[in-house]
């Protein structure tokens, strides 16, 4: 068999939960980063921005031994569940969420910093609070901001390879996503397994990001929303 | 809030010092006044400090010290008084409604859904029904569907102060929402406006730096500079006989002397002024310019200052007789600029006088640089002001 179908059907299953909880604990961070006037507050975004430039094997490293059986963390799932977190599917979208945070709160962030304070303003003083505010004012005009943020999550999620290696190794069906599987093929020399995989990876997340795009390039148009009285 | 629970006298009440330390100017807020039910102007240049004063009402803006309430209601107190704490009524729970500059309607909502926005706390009829009869009454039912890009400025004006209106505010805060239409848009505004208050009488804060939306609307004025109230009064105090200077450049006189006071006529009621020629001309040795000019409370030989609009002064090329206006001055055309769709000229009568004509009126006149001229002016077109 050329391709390894199973690694695929993880791989996906990985970057949608990924990207989901990514939304879900993105927004409040990125709303957080936007609108906080605390001081200390590049710390927060030194910390979330981090991924970027960690080497992932750093990253897999030390989620690993946070993950695993002598941390308090580990120790605490471990009495919970009987099983360690380490070459877990559970502890593969752990270190993936770390691993694409920056992805997708940069994204929400920066949507977040660009709708017109003087809307929050107005919506404030029509009664709303800070909460409709957010999910009646900023989340709809942020909505290119929250797909990309998303997107990006999803296709870093899909590419990835060394902290899956260094947090899940190579268990097929819990850990071995695509990337791992084309790695393990290069490894044996099955050059044409490889190259079966690895383009059809490449169309799939070519596919994903164009359409997604296509979808959202209304763009232009809705800067005009951000239009004032006229002059 | 139902209008039976509402206080019986929702005056105004603020008295608010706020300031911006800042390297390069140093700016503070210093005002102290009350608005009653019914129109209150701001009157003032940019940077004076009005929508500072209005953020503070809002709560938008926190004041360093102070007081603001409406009738009986607190909304911000600086003092601790008894209870430990200042008072600070959040933004959305004072009830103010506010119509800002930037007019800052939501461009992802329909017209009726920025309308209903502040009403999320009325049940869906209840809503619908005050959304509908709030559009009916400023005339925008039929763009009910349309979204704030798709419709004209003068209508997203409206629409804004429907959107403010409809949460039935204690007070109103209008931050020169006139500012881009054009007259009769703005007039037609001003009387559904006019209208609304008088159904609901609440303070309202009017900020403008236009002289017509001052006379078209004032009740009261108050005149900023600079982070304090100059002066205050009806809008014809203010704007007729200002006492300031910079009032007065505001209400846009282009002509301003000094003067002394030469005769008093108590029971004409009026005054002769005499304009400090700043130069004698070398043609006209000895020229006295006299002023005829409404009486105010002055003494002989005080000094004040005259303000005199370019455009309320007219131009004869010959000596005109049979007039009732008092004061007509002969002197010499000095130049003719075009501005825009009117002209400028310049008139030496011992002092320099700008006339502002109209382009027919300049051709018809055949006029040109040098030509002998008479001025006629007003007693009532001569404001005095405090030197």
């Amino acid at each position: 068999m050329l391709i390894d179908w199973q690694a695929f059907r993880l791989t996906i299953e990985l970057a949608v939960v990924v990207s989901a909880i990514l939304f879900v604990i993105g927004l409040p961070l990125a709303w957080w980063i936007a609108f906080s006037r605390w001081r200390w507050k590049f710390f927060v975004e030194a910390m979330v921005a981090l991924p970027i430039v960690l080497p992932p094997t750093v990253l897999g490293f030390y989620v690993l031994v946070a993950l695993g059986s002598q941390s308090p963390l580990g120790r605490w799932w471990q009495s919970l569940t009987g099983h360690t977190l380490a070459f877990t599917f559970t502890g593969l979208v752990i270190g993936s969420i770390l691993y694409s945070l920056p992805f997708a709160v940069q994204p929400f962030a920066a949507s977040f910093s660009s709708v017109d304070r003087k809307l929050l303003a107005a919506s404030a003083t029509l009664g709303a609070s800070p909460l409709r505010t957010f999910f009646r004012v900023v989340v709809p005009l942020s909505v290119p901001g929250l797909v990309t943020g998303v997107v990006l999550a999803f296709a870093h999620t899909m590419g990835e390879f060394g902290v899956v290696l260094m947090i899940g190794g190579n268990i097929p069906g819990v850990t071995r996503t695509v990337s791992i599987g084309i790695y393990d093929q290069v490894q044996a020399s099955n050059y044409s397994a490889a190259n079966a995989m690895a383009l059809l990876l490449l169309v799939f997340c070519f596919v994903v990001l164009t359409v997604v795009y296509g979808l959202n390039r209304r763009t232009p148009n809705q800067r005009l929303w951000r239009m004032g009285p006229v002059k | 809030m139902p209008a039976e629970i509402k206080p019986a006298n929702p005056t105004l009440s603020a008295r608010i010092r706020k300031s911006f330390p800042s390297t390069e100017r140093e700016f503070s807020l210093v005002v102290d006044f009350n608005a009653a039910p019914g129109f209150t102007i701001l009157f003032g240049a940019s940077g004076s400090g009005k929508t500072t004063l209005l953020d503070c009402v809002a709560g938008l803006a926190t004041p360093d010290a102070g007081r603001i309430a409406v009738g009986e209601r607190v909304l911000f107190d600086a003092d601790r008084h008894d209870t430990g704490s200042r008072t600070n009524v959040p933004v959305a729970k004072r009830g103010v409604g506010y119509v800002l500059q930037a007019l800052a309607l939501f461009p992802h909502l329909t017209v009726e859904q920025n309308t209903e926005y502040g009403l999320a706390h009325l049940p869906r009829p209840a809503r619908k029904q005050r959304v509908v009869a709030m559009l009916q009454e400023f005339r925008i039912e039929q763009l009910r569907q349309q979204r704030p890009t798709e419709i004209s400025g003068g209508e997203r004006q409206r629409v804004a102060l429907a959107r403010a209106l409809v949460t039935d505010p204690c007070v109103l805060l209008l931050d020169e929402p006139l500012a881009a239409l054009d007259a009769a848009t703005k007039s037609k505004l001003l009387d559904d406006l006019r209208r609304w208050n008088q159904a609901h009488r609440i303070p309202i804060l009017y900020v403008t730096h236009s002289r017509e939306e001052v006379l078209a609307l004032g009740e009261r004025v108050l005149v900023m500079e600079q982070g304090r109230i100059i002066a205050h009064g009806t809008p014809h105090e203010v704007l007729s006989a200002p006492l300031q200077e910079t009032v007065a450049q505001l209400a846009g006189f282009e002509n301003i002397f000094d003067a002394t006071v030469e005769s008093v006529h108590e029971d004409r009621g009026t005054m002769l002024c005499r304009i400090m020629t700043c130069r004698l001309p070398a043609d006209k040795p000895g020229i006295v310019v006299l002023l005829e000019t409404p009486l105010i409370r002055a003494e002989m030989g005080s000094c004040m200052r005259v303000g005199i609009r370019a455009g309320d002064i007219l131009l004869a090329i010959a000596k005109p007789v049979g007039l009732s206006a008092r004061n007509v001055i002969a002197g010499r055309l000095v130049s003719l600029e075009r501005r825009d769709m009117m002209i400028s000229a310049r008139v030496d009568c011992g002092v320099d006088m700008e006339v502002y004509l109209t382009l027919a009126a300049c051709d018809a006149l055949s006029l040109a640089e040098g030509r002998e001229v008479w001025l006629v002016i007003k007693t009532h077109s001569c404001h005095l002001m405090q030197r």
